[in-house]
Formats: structure tokens, C-alpha cells, sequence
């Protein structure tokens, strides 16, 4: 009954996109609406971000031209100049008004440290982030699900325990103290382990980017931080799957599967985890911050130039334009994915669109 | 379930009684899970050095100036846990790190539950338009990246203990409020709501005597899984710089260890502990957690 609805809805939804104006009566109207309300909804939380962003760089700290300039400014005029330049001596909602309109032409400011525009920083530094979490976030993704599938499935069982407090035990660690350890055990080396990788960075001064070298050498970097990000990532991931497949487990759809003499491994793969992928997904997709969390961090252990190491080298400055650049495109990140993940879910389950 | 009495007890009485009853009910079937039992013991371990850390080793052992050891000694019969960077006991900071760890989980944790507690009953049980923008803020504040947002409010609020409680508190509530408001939902259409607003309850009386009660265990367990992300927040903010400098806590122990370059020189007693200790006080709140997820959610225990 599920799975031939689905399937008949899968039918529909290829062709919805041409559909989405229509939207009056039956399946494509339905989702049509879905998706409006679901977009609405991630613009309101663009905008409240916009919102939060502005008020806390510029109204929450009693005076903003000191705490933005903290402790640079020696003399009333300079203090006037840097008032002027950041249109701080405009009434707020003036400012409210620049700020949305800088913001949404992509200009976001003036590096206090690297004096180059923040967004020309933050373009630099976006793809060893992108590398770094895209390649973590499949390879958890993959191992997470295996690992929380066969962990339901024969729940209880050796598997399972050694899984599941694995799992918990990644969960409870600070995945950067993973990190750190990753790094004396087998960068420094400990014992007779030697130092196998190096302890940071994204490839070594002499390696030529572009050739097959250079390619091996980016990889050989990037060891360490990927197997750290995958660990942390993937123990939430397992976690969630298997709470999810163990939901399912008692459903009577179940009992028919195996009543039609379907051998277990079926059962499992066509019917049970195509089911509890479902909710899963929106699990994860309401968990996203975590990723940027673990982004930021091993960045910092591991000194890659992506934007985590960005925001904390600002920190010490503090350079709040970069901070504030940072926490933008973070949070734009998170808030587009997490659409993204709904609107497939929509997709997927016809169930969710209210 | 109450034993036929022959005296015939006050309205308050019988009350009194099936809420032992209840009690001792729950604890034995906590009991029944190892896992939350361990949790429970380590956490009690943990909370006893905290408290008794004057007791245990002298606050003189924090300061600097009058630090005994040498530079990164390794562990010694003197040093248990070897010496850090300014020739302090490592074992003494680690206990007295405890104190500010489980305080800033626990306090944090506090300001969060009210907080989340408040917008769950107050989206859930009015409807209309106060519980709409209710909802909406929860979910606004629920997609924005929680560390990112940690990091600017610790930045601009500046490094003290007390922002970091602020810090961390406000930025964790959302998903205790959802969790909050479906259960409000479900309960505000049950019959002996509905009862008690035909005999005139106003919302206060019908929130604080009949909704409150219901969703206080889901906040209990919850606050469990709280204090777990609240310590791990407190020492990831630490790490990065951003806890109060005149403290010790588990995360600056490990950003000091970080920073003097224990690691490269594979001084292992300055950071191997802070973290194990992280791990494990994190570790036995999430065990416990579940345990009480499990005891007060009887839908998770049939499976």
C-alpha cells in the first residue's frame, strides 16, 4: 500500500516543476504549495538571520564604535572617521537599510586584519571547506547508515552493542580532541608508531596544484581531517538510522514482506530502510549545525585555510566583519540544505505535505 | 493500585502516596538499565570531586606563582598526572576543572529548559497568532548553526563565566521547545482538559495544574541531553579561546595544552586527561538520558 503509493507519486513528481503556478487542485497543487510554504518559510529564516546578524555586531554592545574598534582608537577624530565609514553616526533604521542593502549586493565589509574585502576572502577560502566536509559528510553518510541498518537489524546482538557505544562514545567526544589526538599519535608519532601524515595544512610548500603530485600530496593532507570529520559525523548519523529502522521494525508491513517469502535481506533494503530513511532525513537535516560545528573546529586543529579557520583567526582581533561574513554564509549554508532536505523529503513522502 | 485502607485518607494524602508509588515504579525500571546505572555512578563520582575540590587539593595548587613543579613534567609518585606549562599539578586543575565544567553544563542548562519550557507551553497551548510567531521564532532559531552563533554572542558579549552560561543557555533552547509544544498539543485535546475548562479553569490554572505536570518528565529527560551539549559546548568555546581567561575548565586546560605545543612534544598528560574526563562525564549524562527517556516514555520501552 506505501510502496505503490510512492511509487505512483514518484510517477507524478518529475514532471511537477511546469506544474507549480496551477496550483488549485490534485498531487501537483499539493506540492506546489508544499514547496511555496517550505521557501517562505527559509526566507523568513534568511531574514531573521539578517536581522540577528545586524543587531548583534551593532546594537547589543553599548557603544559600537568601541567595541568594533576595541581599544584602537586614540583620538576623538579617529573615532569619528571610523563612525563615518561605517555609517554608525545614521539613525539605526538608516543603517538597518544599508547594512540589508551591502549585504544582499554581497558587500560585507572591509577585512580589519587582511584589509581586503570579506567577501573576496570568504570566496578564497571556500573550497577547502566545501572539500574537506562534502568528501566527510558522504563518507559518514555511507558508513553512518550501513553501520545503523545492520546495527537495528540484528539489535542486541554483539554488532550492535560494539556499534551503538561507539557510536555514543564519538558522539560524546569533542571531535577536534579526536583530532588532536589523530595528530600525536600519527603525525608526531607516539611510540613505535612513527609520524605517518603531516600535522596540518593543505599540501606542502614545494607541491605544484593541478598535477597528479600535487592531487596525492592535497590528499595525503587531508588524511587525518577527513577520517576526524567522518568519525564525528558519522556516529550521529548511525545513531539516528537505527533509532529510525527500529521504529519500523514492528510495522505489519513488515510481517506481509516476509509472509510473501521474501528473503530477509529484501525485507530489509526494499522495504524497512526504504521507510525509515524517510524520517531520518529530516533528523539529520534539523542537525546540520553540527556539520559547520565540526567544520570549524578541525579547521583550527588541523590549519586548514577553509572559512572554520577564517572565523577563528578573527577571532583573536577580533575582526567582526569577517566574524559577521562568516556567520552569514554558515548560517545561509545550513538554512539552504535544510530546504533542500525538506523539499525532497516533500518529495518522497506525500505524507508531510500539509 | 492503591491498597484498600480502612481509614479513609485527605485528598492530598492519596496523592502524596501514588506519587511515591510512581517514584519507586520508575527507579525500578531505571534500575533495570546498566547503562544509565553506570551513567548515574560516574556522574555521581564526578559531582562529588567537584564539590569536595577544595578539600581534595588546595586552590593554591591554580596559581602560578607559587607552582612547584618543573615545565610539562611527565607523571611522577609527586605529579600524578605530570605537571602543565607553568609547572602546575595537572590532577589539580582537572578536579578543580570539574567545578566549572559541570557548573556551566548545569547552569546553562537551567536558562535553556526555562527558556524552551516557556515558548513550548506558551506555542502549544495558544493557538492563533501569539503560538504562529511563537513557533516561527523556535524554528528560526532552530536551523541557525548553533556553534557560528555561540561564537559571535560569546565575541561580542566578552569572555566571563557568566556570558558563556548566557551564551550557551540561549542558544539551545529550540529543540526543547518543540519538543515541549507537540507534547502541549497533544494533551490541550485530551478530556479532563476539556473538563476543566467547562468548570472554568483560566489558561494559568489549566497550564500550571494539568499541561505542566504532563510535560515535566519529557523535560527532565531532556535536560539530561542538555547538560551533555552544554558541556561540550562550554569546552569547545574554551578551546577556541572564547571561556573566561581567569578560569579553569577542561576546554582552557586543553587550549593551553594546544597552544604550548603539548602535542607536538607528545606530552600526554596535559591533554589526554581533560579530554577522557569530557568524554565521560558526556557520555554518562547522555547514558542517563536515554535510560530516562526510556523509563518516562513507555511508547520506547515496548520495542
Amino acid at each position: 500500500m506505501t510502496i505503490l503509493g510512492r511509487a505512483d507519486y514518484g510517477r507524478g513528481g518529475e514532471s511537477q516543476e511546469d506544474n507549480l503556478d496551477s496550483a488549485s487542485s490534485g498531487r501537483h497543487g499539493t506540492y506546489g504549495r508544499y514547496v511555496l510554504s517550505r521557501c517562505l518559510g527559509a526566507l523568513g529564516s534568511l531574514a531573521f538571520m539578517l536581522v540577528l546578524s545586524f543587531f548583534l555586531f551593532r546594537v547589543m554592545p553599548g557603544d559600537p564604535a568601541r567595541t568594533l574598534g576595541r581599544g584602537r582608537f586614540t583620538s576623538p577624530e579617529q573615532l569619528e572617521e571610523f563612525n563615518r565609514t561605517y555609517g554608525l553616526d545614521q539613525p539605526m533604521l538608516q543603517q538597518f537599510v544599508t547594512f540589508l542593502k551591502n549585504t544582499l549586493t554581497g558587500d560585507l565589509g572591509i577585512s580589519l586584519r587582511y584589509r581586503v574585502p570579506v567577501s573576496d576572502l570568504i570566496l578564497d577560502r571556500m573550497w577547502p571547506t566545501i572539500l574537506l566536509v562534502g568528501t566527510s559528510t558522504i563518507l559518514a553518510g555511507v558508513i553512518g547508515i550501513w553501520l545503523g541498518v545492520r546495527g537495528a537489524w540484528e539489535r542486541g546482538g554483539k554488532f550492535d552493542r560494539i556499534s551503538t557505544g561507539g557510536s555514543l562514545t564519538l558522539y560524546s567526544m569533542p571531535e577536534w580532541w579526536l583530532g588532536l589526538l589523530f595528530i600525536a599519535v600519527f603525525a608526531v608519532g607516539w611510540g613505535p608508531i612513527p609520524g605517518l601524515f603531516p600535522t596540518g595544512g593543505l599540501h606542502s610548500i614545494d607541491a605544484e596544484p593541478g598535477t597528479i603530485s600535487g592531487v596525492l600530496d592535497t590528499m595525503w593532507h587531508l588524511f587525518l581531517p577527513v577520517l576526524t570529520l567522518t568519525l564525528a559525523y558519522l556516529a550521529d548519523y548511525a545513531l539516528i538510522m537505527r533509532s529510525s529502522l527500529l521504529d519500523e521494525l514492528g510495522e505489519d508491513y513488515l510481517t506481509t514482506a516476509r509472509a510473501k517469502g521474501l528473503r530477509d535481506v529484501q525485507v530489509r533494503n526494499r522495504h524497512a530502510v526504504r521507510n525509515a530513511l524517510l524520517p531520518a532525513t529530516t533528523v539529520v537535516a534539523l542537525s546540520l549545525g553540527f556539520v559547520v560545528t565540526g567544520a570549524i573546529t578541525i579547521e583550527t586543529v588541523f590549519s586548514i585555510p577553509g572559512l572554520g579557520l577564517l572565523a577563528t583567526e578573527a577571532l583573536s582581533v577580533p575582526d567582526y566583519w569577517v566574524l559577521q561574513g562568516t556567520f552569514l554564509v554558515a548560517t545561509s549554508a545550513v538554512i539552504l540544505a535544510n530546504l533542500a532536505a525538506n523539499l525532497a523529503y516533500g518529495l518522497l513522502d506525500p505524507r508531510v505535505r500539509t | 493500585m492503591s491498597t484498600a485502607s480502612a481509614t479513609p485518607q485527605s485528598a492530598r494524602a492519596l496523592a502524596r502516596d501514588r506519587r511515591r508509588q510512581a517514584w519507586s515504579r520508575n527507579w525500578q525500571t531505571f534500575r533495570s538499565h546498566r547503562a544509565g546505572l553506570v551513567g548515574l555512578g560516574i556522574l555521581t563520582g564526578f559531582l562529588l570531586v567537584a564539590i569536595l575540590a577544595p578539600v581534595i587539593a588546595p586552590a593554591e595548587g591554580l596559581e602560578v606563582t607559587k607552582a612547584t613543579g618543573g615545565v610539562l613534567e611527565p607523571p611522577s609518585s609527586e605529579y600524578w598526572l605530570g605537571t602543565d606549562d607553568k609547572g602546575r599539578s595537572v590532577l589539580t586543575l582537572l578536579i578543580w576543572g570539574a567545578r566549572i565544567s559541570l557548573f556551566v553544563g548545569l547552569a546553562a542548562t537551567l536558562i535553556s529548559m526555562v527558556i524552551g519550557t516557556l515558548m513550548g507551553l506558551t506555542s502549544g497551548y495558544f493557538g492563533g497568532w501569539t503560538g504562529a510567531v511563537l513557533f516561527r521564532l523556535t524554528e528560526w532559531f532552530l536551523v541557525i548553526p548553533f556553534l557560528p552563533l555561540a561564537i559571535v554572542m560569546a565575541t561580542v558579549l566578552g569572555p566571563s563565566l557568566v556570558n558563556i552560561v548566557i551564551v550557551i543557555g540561549v542558544t539551545s533552547w529550540p529543540g526543547t521547545a518543540l519538543l515541549i509544544r507537540a507534547q502541549t498539543l497533544t494533551i490541550r485535546e485530551r478530556p479532563y482538559l476539556e473538563r476543566a475548562r467547562v468548570l472554568g479553569a483560566g489558561p494559568t490554572h489549566q497550564i500550571r495544574k494539568h499541561i505542566l505536570p504532563n510535560v515535566m518528565p519529557m523535560v527532565f529527560a531532556n535536560t539530561t541531553l542538555t547538560v551533555a551539549i552544554a558541556i561540550l559546548t562550554e569546552t569547545t568555546l574554551s578551546f577556541l579561546g572564547l571561556g573566561d581567561p581567569t578560569r579553569v575548565s577542561w576546554g582552557s586546560m586543553l587550549d593551553d595544552a594546544y597552544s604550548v605545543g603539548a602535542i607536538t612534544t607528545g606530552s600526554w598528560w596535559f591533554f589526554v586527561p581533560p579530554g577522557v574526563c569530557v568524554v565521560l562525564v558526556v557520555l554518562s549524562f547522555t547514558l542517563v538520558g536515554q535510560a530516562l527517556e526510556e523509563v518516562l516514555n513507555p511508547r520506547l520501552r515496548e520495542r
